[in-house]
């Protein structure tokens, strides 16, 4: 079962390894969503510093749904897809690790930039590590939760915006008690403790059902 | 008496047994809308003192409620139709899913509307983003994902269960919704809304409101019929007993 797992992983790592510009394009489109922002609002520390958190999170939000579209895009276009459906190991596992690689390509990336986005808005020590840690804890939520939306919108026309549209109501949650943990760690670092374990229960609760809904998904898409 | 309701499974032998029933549901929405506004606005109580003050506006509670009322319950009968669909690979409860989907995105509609007005008198603003006016707005947002998924999939059989899968999967959504209202500790969600507590409503008040939900459940009922009455003819356009009405109804 791991190993079949670790396959699946390896293959999606090397064959974007294979392409870097596609995983640069997601961290960099972040970059720059999260610095457009002062250039609008202004620069002023106090703004910036209300601002932060909510604006990291918005920006974390549509990168990973930038790079959903290419999740099961290209295995699909080439049959890869369905020689997966076909095998007789779980498709739930082989998802898993498909969603594994593609958080680790878009969602790691962005927890490890935090830092660097953290001083662009004067955030404390204590609110950096905090916005580190929360999303760390939320976007793989954001990727297992997209998962679904991209199986769903398999091959369809415009099936960029209808993505959008089907998973941005579902990140909500994860918005608002992901930017919460960071603007409640400006106040004490203790009170963030409730939103860690409601980040960590939507993971929880992620990682056991989105697996299946995607991979019940796939089998819709690709019958 | 054996009497086989699975027969009804079958589009062929719903329709006309739909085509009798809309007609008695229009009638009973007729009367509990008619019942329940007119006791609302003429038979119950001012709140114009008091603790709880509020002048005339709080009439759109008639329809406010009620209506939030039927945006959960149509979603919860949308998912449950839905999901019997992809169970047992029943043509009609997908299409029932496909027609109950629009009435509900109304009364969502009406209840974030209705919401406003009465928000801009009571709260001073027509929009707050309180936990309930925000989630009421989630659950709008994911009627229409599932309207926009299953017009942008040709295949009907695909579109019928990629929609009911992405329906069941907001389904994590209704619980959230019910409980940024009434949640179980007060002190642990602080919200504009006021609790909702059927026990401490002035008896008429309830009465008014219970009738006009039951309404706006038999205004449903007729709605989703009447759509899913054009659905299965749209569908079933190519079987025998589509084209045999069809000859039936222009030779009358």
């Amino acid at each position: 079962m791991l190993r079949v797992f670790w396959c699946v992983l390896l293959r999606d790592l090397t064959l974007a390894m294979r392409r870097r510009t596609d995983v640069l394009t997601t961290l960099f489109f972040f970059i720059i969503v999260v610095s457009l922002f002062p250039l609008g609002v202004g620069t002023e520390r106090q703004i910036l510093q209300i601002l932060g958190p909510g604006v990291v999170w918005v920006a974390a939000l549509l990168a990973s749904m930038l790079a959903l579209e290419r999740l099961f895009a290209a295995d699909y276009e080439d049959g890869t897809l369905e020689q997966m459906v076909l095998t007789a190991q779980p498709l739930s596992l082989l998802v898993l690790a498909k969603i594994t690689a593609h958080w680790l390509l878009t969602g790691l990336p962005l927890v490890l930039i935090a830092p660097l986005v953290g001083m662009q808005y004067h955030l404390s020590d204590d609110a950096i590590l905090m916005m580190m840690v929360a999303l760390l804890l939320g976007t793989p939520v954001l990727s297992l939760i997209g998962a679904i939306g991209a199986a769903l919108t398999l091959g369809l026309r415009g099936g960029g915006i209808l993505l959008s549209l089907l998973i941005l109501p579902l990140y909500i949650p994860v918005l608002v008690y992901g930017a919460g943990a960071v603007t409640a760690s400006g106040i004490d670092m203790a009170d963030t403790r409730p939103y860690l374990a409601l980040l960590g229960a939507f993971l929880v609760a992620a990682l056991t059902f989105a697996p299946l809904a995607s991979s019940a998904a796939l089998k819709i898409s690709i019958e | 008496m054996a009497s086989n309701w699975f027969k009804f499974a079958a589009p062929a032998s719903f329709y006309p047994l739909a085509g009798r029933l809309i007609p008695m549901f229009w009638i009973l929405a007729g009367i509990c809308l008619l019942a329940g506004l007119y006791w609302g606005f003429f038979q119950t109580p001012d709140q114009l003192g008091g603790s709880n003050a509020q002048k005339e506006y709080y009439r759109i509670i008639f329809i406010h409620v009620p209506a939030a009322w039927m945006s959960m319950w149509l979603y919860v009968v949308m998912v449950g139709w839905a999901a019997i669909g992809l169970v047992f690979n029943t043509r009609l409860s997908f299409m029932m899913a496909n027609a109950v989907a629009p009435t509900g995105a109304i009364f969502t509609f009406l209840a974030l509307w209705t919401g406003a007005f009465w928000g801009r008198p009571s709260w001073g603003t027509y929009w707050d983003w309180d936990p309930r006016l925000t989630t009421e707005l989630i659950l709008f947002f994911m009627y229409v994902g599932y309207i926009a998924l299953h017009s942008a999939i040709d295949d009907t059989r695909r579109a019928d269960r990629a929609a009911a899968l992405l329906a069941i999967v907001g389904l994590v959504m209704v619980p959230l919704i019910f409980w940024s209202v009434n949640c179980p500790d007060p002190n642990q969600c602080a919200a504009l809304h006021q609790r909702s507590n059927l026990t401490q409503i002035e008896g008429n008040i309830l009465f008014s409101m219970l009738a006009v939900t039951f309404g706006f459940w038999m205004y449903s009922f007729a709605t989703t019929l009447m759509r899913l009455r054009s659905i299965i003819l749209t569908r079933e356009a190519d079987n025998t007993w589509v084209q045999e009405l069809l000859a039936k109804g222009s030779r009358a």
